[in-house]
């Protein structure tokens, strides 16, 4: 009754074409990007720093590695490894040259993951598939290799961590220890509802259509004047940038610094690839459904239940999260294989003929 | 600084051949064990086509509830039967609630419900048995202990013999695997499911007694291995990373290969500890850590299809 | 010389010179030789097994043949690669149906134009502008495509849930998109009842008779084969046992043993 697309007629291919066709559609994505710009301010410290601020550098990261996986059809395991590449390069850039805005740097620091990320893609001309991610397991391991052993990458920080110095915009510090939660989660909804876009116009262009099509059927693809290297190559590059900003982002925005072997480590490369799976994979829109539901789970197990009333430990919260999420993995592919996108999807087509049955 | 790249090692493994031969040892016992979960994986791919990415957690859990039991009071080879039965309901479990709504589905979605699995057993294991790292209980299970020195060119060699009896019981494990695999009927039956799930049904094969039997000896090679490692260094959930390892190991060996995984794993066990030892300190040391993955990427530019695997022939 | 559908029939467009392929131990073509003029419907035909699909991806550039050339517009070359076929006119469907089951129909059509879709990767960012034009300039011409095949009601479904006989005529329109000037199509009517054969037919003489498009047709139909094309060769064992027009090749004492099984 309300979702109903009865009286919109397009009368113009590119109407035709557009990422929302239907017009309640376009009115709640409007809603939701007011609502996170303008309800924040209301929240705690709480909900931004560890809720709103860590969903929103997993969306990124998640969208990322969807390109790759989803669209391409090339397994990663290496995406922590990609987003510390980020991370590093933002460090040496911003510190050799602290005068250029650390934006700049922050969306500079993804080409040079581009760049690693289609080194560590050429053995996609002759490996396929499944051995493709342990070519990608050789990225991750050596590049953590890298981070702890070429002490040039952190400055020669005696404890070897990123030491995030302080930047402004406009005058007010965005990046660094004085900079307020609030200022950080505007800087990163920014960057992420860009590049977002970014990624949207991209997939459903010549590329995205490429992608897929060499995800569905490389020989096929190849057969109609597809250059394979090409593309596969272009999708390296394209996910590692998106994985590189998103790793600069939660260095500089998010962490604020750190020990970055163990934030880019090989479980954060396991944790962004289930979001792509249980999100949905090939869809921008599950990249943010798995970031929210699996980011969730934990911080429900380790806050939500003691404020219910349920004390939980916090090793136990963290044991109860491996279960339910590997739970959830099973129960996704098992009910639907394409994730919270699908299911999506069939509930707005059920929404479509609401309150009719069918 | 070419020299102390091409030359120099080579130097020092002559002019210290015990040397030199301790390390091969000490990378033929790690083959030996990367083999075993080698095997574990091989096992299951073989008979189902599947790769179970669980496999190493299995190793983890089947040891933790080895030593746990014995912890609890129960004497050791009694625990040992127990968990044996343990790991067969686990593979009935597992058989149940994700392998068999999952039956038809592409080779992928059945790779992805392994990472739940492990997940699954992860956060079970670490419920169950809390996170810190346990000893193995050697001395209970009758495995020897101490070493065997040999003296030989000009220096003396170190042989644990706890790695001596992992390498025999590796042996014989395989020679089994191989023969149940190729001689009796469920071997075939192992076999034809691997192939085409679809096609084995229509066969009347069993895919779910089949399955079970499958996890359920994946799992006594995972409770072998995981007494074999457990015994060299602590149990702990650290131990699931280094199954990763596998990974190269069957890209050597080829995924059906039983033989293959032991070739694969010497190969890269004794590869890594002679690349750690000898050209490591070139570069700071550390390099264990994905020098296997290099070789097996090198391997797979030549030769995309491993060692001992069949080469595709694309058809359209 | 006119063809089936009264187009003239114009110089060799596609010459196959002393082709041989071999997998392993296995001869899957030895020494065929045989050429396709211009505007032509040329059907390949052969008991099972003949190696009349390895033909097709010889011609291709899928398979690279051990010996032999194959000139195409006047170019010879031994091997050719997939992309030099596409690029320079050559189009296929397949015998078991390649097409991109994640994507609709309309999509599907839509990678057909991949080769002429030029517009550089800064554009496609942005998608407003210059990849919109392009982008909306190729969704005219494959909806003329889809307006032609009938299909306009099946655009945006997913193609893996659309009947066999509407998915083999989905790879025809994919096919047709690329404007190739040789289009191969691999058993185009296996599977279909009467009417769609009828259809397929129907839709087949148009290309040709429309566009001008030359065609080579594997087929084991036999009414069809004789209704359509203009001439015929005969495939047996990866070799070529004939090669005329229809009712040359029907009266053909080799070709009718060849198809009961008689051995030669």
């Amino acid at each position: 009754m309300l979702y109903r697309e009865a009286g919109q007629f397009k009368t113009r291919y590119d109407a035709d074409m557009a990422v929302f066709p239907i017009r309640q559609d376009v009115i709640g994505i409007g809603l939701i990007i007011a609502a996170a710009y303008l309800l924040p301010p209301f929240l705690g410290h709480f909900a931004i720093g560890t809720v709103l601020i860590p969903f929103l550098v997993f969306s990124l990261a998640a969208i990322g590695l969807n390109l790759l996986t989803g669209y391409t059809g090339l397994l990663s395991l290496g995406t922590g490894a990609f987003m510390g590449v980020g991370a590093y390069a933002c460090y040496k850039l911003t510190t050799l040259f602290p005068g250029v805005n650390i934006l700049i740097w922050i969306f500079a620091s993804g080409f040079v993951a581009a760049a690693i990320g289609v080194v560590f893609g050429l053995p996609s001309l002759r490996i396929k598939g499944f051995y493709l991610a342990v070519a990608t397991l050789a990225a991750q391991f050596f590049l953590e290799w890298c981070f702890v052993r070429i002490p040039w990458l952190f400055n020669y920080n005696v404890s070897g961590a990123i030491e995030v110095p302080t930047r402004t915009l406009f005058g007010v510090p965005i990046v660094g220890p004085n900079a307020t939660p609030l200022t950080r989660y505007y800087v990163i909804l920014t960057i992420v509802i860009a590049l977002t876009w970014i990624a949207s116009n991209i997939v459903r262009g010549r590329i995205g259509r490429t992608w897929m099509a060499v995800r569905d059927m490389d020989i096929a693809a190849e057969l109609m004047g597809i250059r394979l290297l090409r593309a596969k190559l272009l999708s390296f590059a394209v996910s590692s940038y998106f994985s590189g900003v998103a790793g600069a982002v939660m260095m500089f925005l998010w962490y604020g610094g750190g020990e970055a072997k163990d934030a880019f480590s090989i479980n954060l490369s396991f944790t962004i690839l289930f979001m792509v799976i249980i999100g949905g994979l090939g869809s921008l829109l599950g990249a943010f459904f798995g970031a929210a539901l699996l980011h969730l789970v934990p911080i429900f197990l380790k806050f939500g239940l003691p404020a219910l009333g349920l004390p939980i430990g916090g090793a136990t919260a963290e044991h109860l999260t491996h279960f339910i999420t590997g739970a959830l993995i099973v129960f996704f592919l098992i009910v639907e294989p394409h994730g919270l996108a699908r299911l999506w999807a069939t509930a707005k087509q059920k929404l479509r003929l609401w309150p009719f049955p069918h | 600084m070419l020299y102390n790249i091409l030359i120099d090692p080579f130097v020092q493994m002559v002019e210290l051949p015990d040397l030199f031969v301790q390390v091969l040892w000490e990378g033929t016992v790690a083959g030996v064990l990367y083999a075993l979960i080698a095997l574990g994986f091989v096992l299951i791919f073989k008979a189902s086509g599947v790769f179970n990415f669980a496999q190493g957690i299995m190793v983890v859990f089947a040891a933790l509830t080895l030593v746990g039991l014995h912890e609890a009071g129960v004497p050791a080879l009694l625990a040992l039967a127990l968990t044996v039965a343990v790991m067969y309901a686990l593979a009935w479990s597992i058989e149940r609630i994700v392998l068999r709504p999952l039956v038809n589905q592409p080779d992928i979605i059945l790779f992805m419900a392994t990472f739940g699995i492990t997940y699954l057993i992860i956060g079970l294991g670490e419920f169950i048995f809390g996170g810190r790292p346990k000893t193995m209980i050697t001395d209970q299970l009758l495995l020897p202990r101490g070493a065997i020195d040999v003296q030989m060119l000009g220096g003396r060699v170190t042989f644990q013999k706890l790695d001596i009896a992992a390498a025999v019981i590796a042996g014989l494990m395989v020679v089994v695997l191989a023969v149940f695999f190729q001689s009796t009927r469920i071997g075939r039956a192992l076999r034809a499911v691997a192939d085409s799930h679809k096609a084995a049904l229509s066969v009347g094969i069993s895919l779910n007694q089949i399955w079970v039997i499958v996890w359920f000896t994946a799992g006594l090679v995972a409770l072998v291995t995981g007494v074999m490692w457990g015994a060299r260094s602590d149990v702990s959930f650290a131990l699931q990373i280094i199954a990763l390892k596998a990974l190269p190991v069957l890209i050597l060996g080829g995924f059906t290969s039983v033989p293959g995984a032991i070739v694969g794993g010497l190969v890269i066990g004794i590869g890594e500890k002679i690349g750690e030892f000898y050209w490591g300190p070139l570069v700071g040391g550390g390099i264990e850590s994905w020098l296997a993955y290099l070789i097996a990427l090198v391997f797979l530019l030549f030769r995309p299809q491993g060692l001992f695997g069949d080469k595709i022939i694309e058809r359209i | 010389m006119t063809a089936a559908g009264g187009r003239r029939i114009g110089d060799v467009l596609l010459k196959v010179e002393n082709i041989s392929l071999a997998f392993g131990g296995v001869r899957a073509l030895s020494e065929v030789s045989f050429d396709i003029r211009a505007h032509e419907i040329r059907a390949i035909i052969g008991p099972n097994g003949a190696g009349k699909s390895s033909l097709l991806n010889v011609i291709n550039g899928f398979y690279h043949p051990q010996q032999g050339t194959i000139t195409f517009k006047d170019i010879a070359r031994t091997n050719i690669g997939p992309y030099d076929a596409a690029s320079r006119g050559i189009a296929r469907t397949f015998q078991n149906i390649a097409l991109f089951r994640g994507m609709s129909t309309l999509d599907n059509i839509m990678t057909g134009r991949l080769l002429k879709m030029k517009v550089p990767f800064f554009w496609q960012l942005l998608r407003y502008g210059p990849a919109m034009r392009e982008e909306v300039e190729h969704r005219r011409f494959v909806e003329r495509i889809i307006e032609f095949l009938e299909i306009e009601d099946i655009r945006k479904v997913p193609v893996g849930r659309l009947p066999y006989g509407l998915q083999k005529r989905v790879e025809l329109g994919r096919a047709l998109a690329m404007e190739p000037e040789l289009l191969l199509l691999d058993e185009p009517m296996a599977g279909m009842n009467v009417e769609e054969k009828e259809d397929m037919c129907r839709f087949i003489l148009d290309v040709n008779d429309e566009f001008g498009t030359t065609i080579a047709l594997i087929e084991h139909d036999m009414g069809v084969v004789m209704d359509i094309s203009d001439r015929v060769v005969v495939l047996d064992y990866g070799r070529k046992i004939a090669d005329g027009t229809p009712e040359e090749v029907k009266a053909n004492r080799d070709v009718i043993d060849a198809y009961l099984g008689v051995k030669h």
